[in-house]
């Protein structure tokens, strides 16, 4: 399945930049018309006189060996541009990654376990924080930490470890609170509804201490869906982290992305989407693979209904 | 005994889908607060653009990020445009968007998960493995393609975005679409000689119809944050045009100059309508997973 998804999923974005209006060889030689024989030498060098597939296989074969081609606006190797910010991306996404799990499942237990006033108030706030679009965390928490309390810098990479974590934290945040918000949601009805199992009432009643009872029964058992919703969000960081970088004026990938795709630098939007996309399956099957390690009732390879 | 007349077959046929008010009465105050905030939103979304006081497009440079003043409730954008007049124009593009894009991947996902739901078998297969791969593409993603390929612009994303949706709701209704295909009554309208077109369109789709309306309320929401964020980029829909997605991103200029106040104001209409529709959304999901 994970070798089928990317092969689709790298034949679609080859496919679709194919389709592209526009031709590759006025975007190589800037617009000048050039003798038929250099326009033969292109053609041959790029495999452009070659079959829509035999084009397909050679992006593919040579991005398999690092190689994404060459960025027309920058005239540089994809690959190297791709790896200069690669890092940028994964910390942004890791560092939101973290603070949701802490914060969001933390929040969702304690909502879960503390019917009342506590969970009344989290799941009103977590339902606006679920609405919060990254772009417009982003401008608020610009407004109110960048410019008003210039508590963080507002735009750009730091240099090294501890003004890169400055620098990340806002836009860690503005990733984060949405996605935070429906974890700590869907963290809560976990919780809530093993609680309220028949053997978790028995062993209530047998008198089995409260932080066991928590611990063996309730959290153990809930943490199959914490896991499967932890695991959807984290991915889906990946395509929002574009918005987040672009907002904050980060380096990474997705902002690259937006920018070669406003440039129409097919090559960059072809092997960033690869990049992006193959991340995003690999965070999901790893996903699977934890569900599969935390419920014994599911046996990888076969799947329900 | 002579020869009986043919017993009339007798089919219990299960309540169809409730009307829309019964439905809107069942999800609560909050449900219908949310649900008020939502008209608002629509009928904005038509008169807004004739209700605007004034000129949403024109700008008059001389006026740039001044405050709020008697007349000008919001104060000017980065150009000197009043800025309520271009949210009440931007309604428009911003809810008439994730309406198309709502609208494309239910039409495409239900029928998906009818046909895969009715068919069963290999036909099922390929369409859930179909939609499994659509999995990999995220929408935003998604839409940035769109817009490296056919230009930027609020069509292609809504394309876009109604196909990465799809795979959604082609998972859930199938679901509920094998669930309802394995009901007797289905099996007593077969036996009848009544087409399976006819079987799926007046049977199966309404009785899971609580199920697509909750859907496309929480999607909207969903649609809508994406779409906005498409527009914030620069690939959706373009500026001078009013849209909150692009009034957030242009406006972005003023904030480090202590003017927050337009792009503030565009994502807080981009947040009340979202709230809305994930609020009501939510109760349409319990109201429809509670009559199953």
């Amino acid at each position: 399945m994970l070798v089928a998804s990317l092969l689709v999923a790298s034949f679609v974005i080859f496919g679709a930049l194919y389709l592209a209006p526009g031709n590759p060889i006025a975007a190589l030689s800037g617009g000048r018309s050039l003798p038929p024989s250099s326009l033969r030498v292109l053609e041959a060098r790029y495999h452009l006189n070659q079959p829509f597939l035999a084009q397909y296989w050679y992006w593919l074969s040579s991005a398999l060996h690092g190689n994404l081609g060459i960025s027309i606006t920058l005239r540089e190797n994809v690959s190297s541009l791709i790896a200069s910010r690669v890092w940028t991306t994964a910390g942004l996404v890791l560092y939101a990654s973290i603070i949701i799990l802490i914060l969001g499942i933390g929040l969702g237990v304690l909502a879960g376990l503390r019917p009342g006033i506590v969970d009344t108030s989290a799941l009103v706030t977590s339902a606006i924080s679920a609405a919060i679009p990254s772009f417009v965390a982003a401008i608020v928490l610009i407004t109110l930490f960048a410019v008003k309390l210039r508590w963080f810098p507002a735009l750009g990479n730091g240099t090294d470890f501890v003004s890169n974590l400055r620098h990340f934290t806002l836009p860690a945040v503005a990733l984060a609170i949405s996605s935070l918000a429906i974890v700590a949601r869907v963290t809560r009805a976990a919780i809530r509804e093993e609680a309220d199992r028949e053997h978790v009432q028995t062993a209530t009643s047998r008198g089995i201490p409260r932080r066991q009872l928590v611990r063996r029964h309730i959290l153990r058992n809930a943490a199959i869906p914490i896991t499967t919703i932890s695991g959807i969000t984290i991915a889906s960081l990946i395509a929002v982290a574009a918005v987040v970088e672009t907002a904050f004026g980060l380096n990474g990938l997705g902002a690259y992305l937006v920018q070669a795709a406003q440039s129409k630098d097919l090559a960059v939007v072809q092997g960033i989407s690869l990049v992006l996309v193959s991340a995003f399956v690999v965070i999901n099957v790893v996903v699977d693979l934890a569900y599969a390690v935390l419920d014994p009732r599911v046996s990888l390879g076969r799947r329900a209904g | 005994m002579s020869a009986a007349a043919p017993t009339p077959l007798v089919i219990v046929r299960p309540s169809r889908a409730r009307s829309a008010t019964g439905l809107l009465r069942g999800t609560g105050a909050a449900g219908i607060i949310s649900a008020v905030v939502i008209a608002i939103a629509i009928v904005l979304a038509i008169i807004g653009r004739l209700v605007a006081p004034y000129n949403p497009t024109s700008p008059n440079l001389g006026l740039d990020f001044i405050g709020p003043t008697g007349g000008h409730f919001l104060g000017y954008d980065f150009e000197g445009r009043d800025v309520l007049s271009r949210l009440l124009a931007g309604a428009q593009s911003s809810m008439l968007g994730p309406l198309a894009v709502v609208i494309g991947a239910l039409a495409l996902g239900t029928l998906l998960a009818v046909i895969a739901a009715w068919r069963k078998g290999a036909v099922d297969a390929v369409i859930s493995s179909g939609v499994d791969i659509l999995f990999a593409f995220p929408g935003i993603l998604l839409a940035v393609l769109a817009a490296a390929v056919f230009g930027a612009g609020l069509t292609a994303a809504a394309i876009a975005l109604a196909i990465a949706y799809m795979p959604y709701v082609a998972r859930v209704l199938r679901g509920a679409a094998l669930k309802e295909r394995s009901q007797p009554y289905i099996a007593a309208l077969e036996v009848q000689g009544a087409s399976a077109t006819a079987i799926c369109l007046r049977h199966i789709v309404p009785n899971i119809a609580p199920l697509i309306v909750a859907q496309a309320t929480t999607m909207f929401g969903y649609a809508m944050v994406d779409l906005a964020a498409v527009s914030f980029l620069g690939l959706g829909v373009q500026p001078p045009a009013a849209d909150w997605g692009v009034m957030i991103s242009e406006n972005q200029v003023g904030i480090p100059e202590g003017y927050p106040l337009p792009a503030l104001a565009a994502g807080a209409c981009v947040v009340a309508v979202v709230i809305a529709f994930n609020v009501l959304g939510e109760r349409l999901f319990e109201q429809a997973q509670g009559a199953r």
